[in-house]
C-alpha cells in the first residue's frame, strides 16, 4: 500500500478535444518513438513481423460508432492514456512503493527499479491506461514525458509530451490544471471538460472535451430565385443577374 | 512520501540532423536524433513549411523502416523461372551491365522497347528527364491510377490544382467544404488546417460516402452516393445562379465568361471568336464595342451578343438554369435530400456574399487596373480521390472548380489559394512529346497538356505512339500517363510489343494493379517458344515488395534516411500559398547494406548508355551521383533543380550553380523559402506584383497572366472532331463518348460503372487509405502494423439487417469481373448502399519480410481482385479501359458489387487466396 500525495503543488495533465481528433495515431507513434528511448526499460514489441504482433504502447487511440437521438451516425476517436488521476488506485494498490505519484506536478509515475511486474496496478486502473511490458516484466505508462517537460537538453518550446508536441490537428494540450488562469483550464472551463468515468471516484487530473454538436442545419436562409425564369424566360433572368453589376 | 530522485533532464541525443520525410507523398520536414551513429527519434521539424512541427503517425514510426527486415541488400539476378524467387546476389558492376547490355541495343534500333515507368516517385523531373535523353516514349509516374482527375481539371480550368498545389485560406476561411477527401494529399497540413478552422469557430462540411477521418470531425456531413458528386455540385450551381448568388465583377474580369462563343455552323462552332490577330476579345461595355481581353480600363460584358455570337457566361447560365439541375431532380440520385442541397448552397452564398472580408492591401492588376483593397469570399473547397477516381472524375473536378469560380472563391483571401509555381496557365505547360529516333532523346518532356487532336500522341497510322496509350483518342488529356495499362497493354502487344520493362518503386504485382491475379500471370505469361511476352523486367525497390519476385534485375534501393533527393520547383516542391519552398533529402545515416539511392544509379546507367547531358565530351560521367546532378544541372539557363543559395549563396531562383549549395540547405533545416510580396500574395494569376515576382525567382521567364476556362476551348476541340471536323479524326467507335465527355462546360454523366447495376450489382464498393499507413510501405512497420493490421470489410446497417449478418461472419462480394470472400464489420456512418475498406492492408504471404501467418496476409484483402482494367465487353468487338474517359484515370471507385453472406473460408482466409511469394529476404524476427 502506497499514500498518495496530500496534494501536487502542480497538477500537471492533458486536455484532450474529441471535437478535433480526427483519429490519425500521430500520438500514438510519437510517444512509442519517444519512451522507447526515454524514461525507463525500452517499450518492447513481441513478433514485430509475425502473425500476432503486440508490444507495448502507452497511448491508443480508438474509434467509436455513436448513434445520436437526432443527428447522422457519428466517429468518435477517443485517444487514452493515463489520466494521472489524483486519487490514483494505482498508486494505492501498489505493495511496494514502485507506483507514486510525484508532490512536485502530480505525475503518477512507476519506479521500474521497485517494480516487481505484479500487475495489480493494471487491474486496478479502471481506464486500463497501464501496460506490462512483456520483455522487461515491469510496468509502463505514461509519464507526461516527464523526461520531456523539464529537459534543460531541449528547446524550451519542446518542453511538452511528444504526443501534444506531434498531434496535428492541436487537439492535445498540456499544463497545469491546478492553477485556473493556465491556458488548459480556460480550455476546460469554456468547453466543459469532463472527467472520464467520475463514478470510479478516481478524480483524473486529464480532461476531454466532448464533440461539439454536429450536424446542425445551417442557419442561412434558403436562396429566393430572383424572379419566375420559366415566366421570363432566361432573357428576363440575364436582365435582372446583369442589373445588378 | 519517499520519492526517488530523477535526473528530468536526460542527455536526448548526440545530434539532430534535419531531413525530408518520406513516410508518405506529404515532404514534411523531419528532425531525425541521433545517438552513436544510430537513429533514435524522429519528429516534426518546427521550422518547416508543410508541417511546422507537427508529424503524422507515419513520421514518427519511419524508425521502423530504416530497421525493416524487408530491406533488399544487394542486387539480385533471377536465375529461375520468373516468379519462383530464384535468385543469385551480383555486385553492382555486374547489376549494371546487365541493365545497359539489354537498354543499349534498344536505345540503337527501338527506344519505344523500354518502357520506365516510376511509382511513388518524388524526383519525376529527373526521372523524366533521364527517360527523354533515353529516347523512349514510354515514361511516366503513377499518376494515371492517383488522382490525374484532380490534376488535370485544375490545371485546365485554373491553371492550378488541389492535389497539395493549392490551400485554403487556414487563417481567414470561414467555411471549408471537402469532397472526397481522405488521407490524401496533403495531409498534415489539412490536419493542422483543420484543427485551426475549428478552433476559430469556421465550419468544416464533409461531402463523403464514409464518415471517418476529416469527415468525422465536420461540423456537417453529407453521405453522398459516390460517383454523383458532379451532379450535386451542378446542382448547387443551379441554385446560386438561379438566385443570382454569383461574383459578376470576378467572373467578368478575370475568367472567360465574357469570351464570345462562336455560334455559326463548321468547323468553328462552339470555339472563342477570334480578331485578325487570332485573339478571343470581349465587349467593351463602355463602349458596345470588341476590345482585347487584356485592355487596360476594359469591362467585359458577360450579356454582349456580337454578331449573333453570346459570351461563355450566357451559355453557362443557360445550361445550368435548366431544370433538370434544380434540388429535386437530382436528389434520389445523389442520395441527399433537395433541401440539403438547397441549404448548402445557401450557406455557401451567405458566407462569400455577406460575411465578404476584405484586406486593406492596394493591389494592380495585369491589365493595369488598380485596385485599393483585397476582396475576399471565405469559402474553401479541397477534394482528392473520392471524386476523381471516377470515369466522370474530370468533368466533377472540373465542375468544383466552376463553382469555386462562381464564387470568387479562388486566389481572393478567405477563399483557395495556389502555391508556386502555380498558378501557370495551361498555355506554359509543354506538349506531350513521343516521336523516336533511334539513338537520339527525345525532342522534348513526356507528358503535357493537349491544346486539340493535332497533339494526341499517335503514330502515322493514327495508333497510340505510347504502351499506355497516353494521349490517345481514349483518353486525350491523360498528363500523368496510365500506368495501370502498361503491363495488360504490354502483355497483350497492343499497341505494339515491348523488349524491357523498367519499374521504379511500384507495386504492380500487388496493390497497385488493378485485376491483381491476372497481372501476375501477365507477368510470367510465356511465348510458345517459351520466352517470356514481357521479355525483360528491371525493378529497383528499397524493400522486398510481391513485385519482387517478378524481376530479372533488382536493383536495390536505400531507405529515405540514407538518400539524397530533392523535392524540386521543376517537380512538386514544398511551396506554400506564401512562398515558393523547395527542400531536399541527404544521407543521416549510412546504409548498412550493398544498397545504392536509385537515382545516382540511374546516372550511372545514363553514363554507361552515353546518353546526353549525362556524359562529358570525353564520355566520362557528368556527374559523380544524384547529389552532385542536384547541386549542378542546369534546366534552363540560371534555373536547376534547388531554387535555394545559387550562385554566390544569395541566388534566388536564379543563378550559377554553387558547390556549396547541399551544404546551405543542411545548415538551413533541409529546406528554402522565397517568400512571396505581400501585394502579391492574392490574385495571383491576374497581379502584376506576383507576376513579377514570380519571374524575379525562375518560376517564369515572362510574366504569364491569363484567364480562368469556365469554357475549355480544348475540350471543344475534341467535340468537333468528334463530329466530323477537322484532318485528325478519332475512330467511328469513340465518336460519342468524346461528344459526351469532353463537353466544354462541366458535366456529369453516369460513371461506366453504373452500367453494372441492372445486373444487380446495386451496392458500391471503395476504398480509403488510413491516416497511419501510406499504401504497401505502411503494413510492413513493426508499429504501425499493431495499430492497423486487418482490414475488414465495412457494411451499412440496411445492408448489415438486410443480409442478416452478425458479428464475426464473413461475405462473399462478388463485382462483374471476380469475387472475393471477407470478415464484415457493420457501420453505421456510412452511405446506406456503399461498403467499404481500408487500402492496401493486404498483403501477398511471404512479402515484405512478414510471417506467413501476418494477419495482413490470411484475412487482409484487396478489392482489386474484383476491378478490372477493363470495361465488361460490349459486344461490338472492342475493350474498353476502365477508366476516365478524358484523362484515363483509373476508375477505382465506379466499382459496383453485390453482398452476400458466406461460410468462413477454411482456415479462415480472406478469399481469394494466393500461395507464398518466394522470400528474396528473411522472414523478419526482431526488430
Amino acid at each position: 500500500m502506497t499514500c498518495l500525495p496530500g496534494r501536487s503543488e502542480r497538477t500537471l495533465g492533458l486536455v484532450i478535444d474529441l471535437d478535433t481528433c480526427v483519429g490519425c495515431q500521430a500520438c500514438v507513434t510519437a510517444c512509442k518513438g519517444w519512451n522507447d528511448q526515454g524514461y525507463g526499460v525500452p517499450l518492447s514489441d513481441q513478433n514485430p513481423y509475425g502473425s500476432t504482433p503486440s508490444g507495448t504502447f502507452l497511448n491508443r487511440v480508438h474509434s467509436y460508432q455513436v448513434q445520436p437521438a437526432d443527428a447522422a451516425p457519428m466517429i468518435v476517436n477517443f485517444p487514452r492514456s493515463c489520466l494521472h488521476c489524483t486519487d490514483a488506485p494505482c498508486v494505492t494498490v501498489c505493495p511496494t512503493g514502485a507506483s507514486y505519484k510525484r508532490v512536485e506536478d502530480g505525475i503518477v509515475l512507476v519506479n521500474e527499479d521497485a517494480c516487481i511486474g505484479c500487475g495489480l496496478c493494471a487491474w486496478a486502473c479502471p481506464y486500463g491506461a497501464r501496460e506490462m511490458d512483456a520483455d522487461a516484466g515491469v510496468m509502463k505508462k505514461c509519464t507526461l514525458c516527464v523526461d520531456r517537460i523539464y529537459n534543460e537538453n531541449l528547446p524550451e518550446e519542446d518542453r511538452e509530451p511528444a504526443c501534444v508536441r506531434t498531434c496535428p490537428t492541436g487537439a492535445r494540450h498540456f499544463g497545469d490544471l491546478a492553477d485556473p488562469q493556465s491556458a488548459v483550464s480556460q480550455l476546460v472551463a469554456a468547453r466543459g471538460g469532463y472527467d472520464l468515468m467520475p463514478e470510479q471516484g478516481t478524480r483524473p487530473v486529464n480532461k476531454y472535451l466532448a464533440p461539439r454538436k454536429k450536424d446542425r442545419p445551417d442557419k442561412a436562409s434558403l436562396l429566393a430565385p430572383l424572379l419566375d425564369i420559366q415566366a421570363t424566360g432566361f432573357a428576363g433572368w440575364l436582365d435582372r443577374v446583369l442589373g445588378k453589376i | 512520501m519517499n520519492q526517488p530522485r530523477l535526473n528530468t533532464s536526460p542527455h536526448v541525443s548526440d545530434e539532430v540532423r534535419k531531413t525530408t520525410c518520406y513516410m508518405c507523398a506529404c515532404r514534411c520536414g523531419i528532425n531525425v536524433h541521433l545517438n552513436s551513429g544510430k537513429v533514435t527519434y524522429i519528429e516534426g521539424n518546427r521550422d518547416h513549411p508543410i508541417n511546422k512541427g507537427v508529424l503524422c503517425a507515419k513520421g514518427a514510426a519511419g524508425i521502423m523502416q530504416v530497421t525493416a527486415p524487408s530491406r533488399l541488400r544487394t542486387p539480385l539476378r533471377r536465375v529461375g523461372p520468373r516468379g519462383s524467387g530464384a535468385f543469385e546476389p551480383i555486385s553492382w558492376d555486374e547489376a549494371l551491365q546487365t541493365a545497359v547490355d539489354w537498354m543499349r541495343p534498344l536505345r540503337e534500333t527501338a527506344p519505344e522497347k523500354l518502357a520506365f515507368f516510376t511509382g511513388r516517385d518524388q524526383s519525376q523531373s529527373f526521372t523524366g528527364w533521364w527517360a527523354q535523353a533515353f529516347g523512349t516514349p514510354n515514361y511516366a509516374a503513377h499518376g494515371g491510377f492517383c488522382s490525374v482527375n484532380m490534376a488535370a481539371a485544375g490545371i485546365y480550368t485554373l491553371g492550378g490544382a488541389f492535389w497539395e498545389f493549392g490551400a485554403p485560406d487556414w487563417e481567414r476561411s470561414k467555411l471549408f467544404v471537402l469532397f472526397g477527401v481522405a488521407e490524401d494529399h496533403d495531409s498534415n497540413p489539412i490536419k493542422i488546417g483543420i484543427g485551426q478552422m475549428k478552433d476559430r469557430g469556421a465550419r468544416v462540411i464533409g461531402v463523403n460516402p464514409i464518415r471517418t477521418g476529416y469527415n468525422a470531425v465536420a461540423d456537417d456531413w453529407i453521405g453522398i452516393t459516390p460517383g454523383t458528386d458532379g451532379l450535386l455540385i451542378l446542382s448547387l450551381i443551379h441554385c446560386l445562379l438561379e438566385a443570382g448568388k454569383v461574383d459578376l465583377e470576378y467572373l467578368a474580369r478575370f475568367t472567360n465568361a465574357a469570351y464570345l462563343i462562336n455560334e455559326a455552323a463548321g468547323p468553328e462552332k462552339g470555339l472563342f471568336v477570334r480578331n485578325a490577330e487570332a485573339q478571343p476579345f470581349v465587349i467593351d461595355r463602355r463602349t458596345g464595342m470588341p476590345a482585347p481581353w487584356e485592355a487596360k480600363g476594359v469591362q467585359p460584358d458577360l450579356g454582349a451578343v456580337w454578331q449573333g455570337h453570346r459570351t461563355v457566361f450566357q451559355h453557362m447560365a443557360e445550361r445550368y438554369l435548366s431544370p433538370d439541375y434544380a434540388p429535386e431532380a437530382v436528389a434520389a440520385r445523389c442520395g441527399v435530400t433537395a433541401l440539403r442541397i438547397r441549404q448548402l448552397a445557401a450557406e455557401l452564398a451567405s458566407v462569400a456574399f455577406d460575411q465578404a472580408i476584405e484586406i486593406k492591401q492596394p493591389w494592380v492588376d495585369f491589365r493595369g487596373d488598380a485596385h485599393d483593397t483585397m476582396i475576399g469570399r471565405p469559402v474553401s473547397f479541397h477534394a482528392m480521390r473520392g471524386i476523381s477516381a471516377h470515369s466522370n472524375g474530370f468533368q466533377t473536378a472540373r465542375a468544383l472548380h466552376l463553382l469555386q469560380i462562381l464564387l470568387g472563391a479562388v486566389e481572393t483571401p478567405g477563399s483557395w489559394r495556389m502555391k508556386p509555381p502555380y498558378p501557370k496557365p495551361m498555355e506554359a505547360h509543354p506538349t506531350p512529346h513521343f516521336v523516336t529516333v533511334p539513338g537520339k532523346p527525345l525532342s522534348g518532356p513526356h507528358l503535357g497538356y493537349v491544346r486539340g487532336p493535332d497533339q494526341l500522341a499517335l503514330l502515322p497510322d493514327g495508333s497510340p505512339a505510347r504502351i499506355d496509350k497516353a494521349f490517345s483518342w481514349e483518353n486525350p488529356f491523360s498528363a500523368h500517363g496510365l500506368m495501370h495499362m502498361v503491363i495488360p497493354n504490354a502483355h497483350a502487344g497492343d499497341p505494339y510489343r515491348i523488349d524491357t520493362l523498367f519499374l521504379y518503386m511500384a507495386n504492380m504485382a500487388w496493390n497497385s494493379s488493378m485485376n491483381t491475379a491476372q497481372v501476375m500471370e501477365m507477368l510470367t505469361a510465356q511465348e510458345p517458344d517459351g520466352s517470356y511476352t514481357i521479355p525483360r523486367i528491371i525493378y529497383s525497390d528499397a524493400y522486398a515488395s510481391e513485385m519482387v519476385a517478378y524481376a530479372d534485375l533488382i536493383l536495390p534501393d536505400t531507405t529515405y534516411l540514407e538518400r539524397h533527393d530533392c523535392i524540386s520547383m521543376l517537380d512538386r516542391p514544398v511551396s506554400e500559398p506564401d512562398a515558393a519552398g523547395d527542400a531536399i533529402r541527404w544521407p543521416v545515416v549510412e546504409p548498412d547494406r550493398d544498397v545504392r539511392g536509385f537515382q545516382s544509379v540511374l546516372l550511372d546507367l545514363g553514363a554507361r548508355l552515353g546518353l546526353p547531358g549525362m556524359v562529358n565530351d570525353d564520355g566520362t560521367a557528368k556527374f559523380k551521383d544524384y547529389a552532385d546532378y542536384i547541386v549542378n544541372h542546369i534546366r534552363r539557363p540560371g534555373v536547376g533543380p534547388l531554387m535555394g543559395f545559387r550562385g554566390s549563396g544569395d541566388g534566388e531562383g536564379r543563378g550559377a550553380a554553387n558547390p556549396d549549395q547541399m551544404a546551405r540547405y543542411i545548415e538551413n533545416g533541409g529546406f528554402y523559402q522565397a517568400h512571396v510580396p505581400a501585394e502579391a500574395a492574392f490574385f495571383k494569376p491576374w497581379n502584376s506584383a506576383y507576376q513579377d515576382w514570380a519571374v524575379q525567382v525562375g518560376l517564369f521567364d515572362t510574366p504569364q497572366p491569363y484567364l480562368f476556362n469556365i469554357w475549355s476551348e480544348p475540350m471543344r476541340r475534341f467535340q468537333l472532331a468528334a463530329e466530323g471536323h477537322g484532318a485528325v479524326q478519332p475512330p467511328d467507335h469513340l465518336r460519342n463518348r468524346l461528344k459526351l465527355a469532353m463537353d466544354p462546360l462541366p458535366v456529369w454523366y453516369e460513371p461506366f460503372g453504373d452500367a453494372a447495376e441492372p445486373f444487380g450489382f446495386t451496392v458500391h464498393a471503395l476504398t480509403q487509405r488510413p491516416m497511419d499507413m501510406y499504401h504497401s510501405w505502411g503494413g510492413q512497420n513493426a508499429w504501425l502494423r499493431q495499430i492497423r493490421g486487418h482490414n475488414p470489410l465495412f457494411v451499412p446497417a440496411k445492408l448489415w439487417q438486410q443480409h442478416g449478418f452478425s458479428e464475426g461472419d464473413w461475405a462473399r462480394v462478388t463485382s462483374p469481373t471476380g469475387q472475393i470472400t471477407v470478415p464484415v464489420v457493420q457501420m453505421a456512418a456510412l452511405n446506406e448502399n456503399t461498403v467499404w475498406t481500408w487500402n492496401a492492408i493486404g498483403k501477398r504471404k511471404g512479402a515484405w519480410a512478414l510471417s506467413e501467418g501476418a494477419t495482413e496476409a490470411k484475412q487482409g484483402f484487396l478489392l482489386n481482385h474484383l476491378i478490372s482494367e477493363l470495361l465488361p465487353a460490349k459486344g461490338d468487338g472492342m475493350r474498353y479501359s476502365n477508366s476516365d474517359p478524358v484523362t484515363g484515370q483509373a476508375a477505382w471507385f465506379d466499382l459496383r458489387v453485390r453482398i452476400e453472406r458466406a461460410e468462413p473460408p477454411q482456415m479462415g482466409e480472406s478469399l481469394p487466396a494466393f500461395g507464398a511469394v518466394p522470400r528474396v529476404v528473411p522472414e523478419g524476427s526482431k526488430r
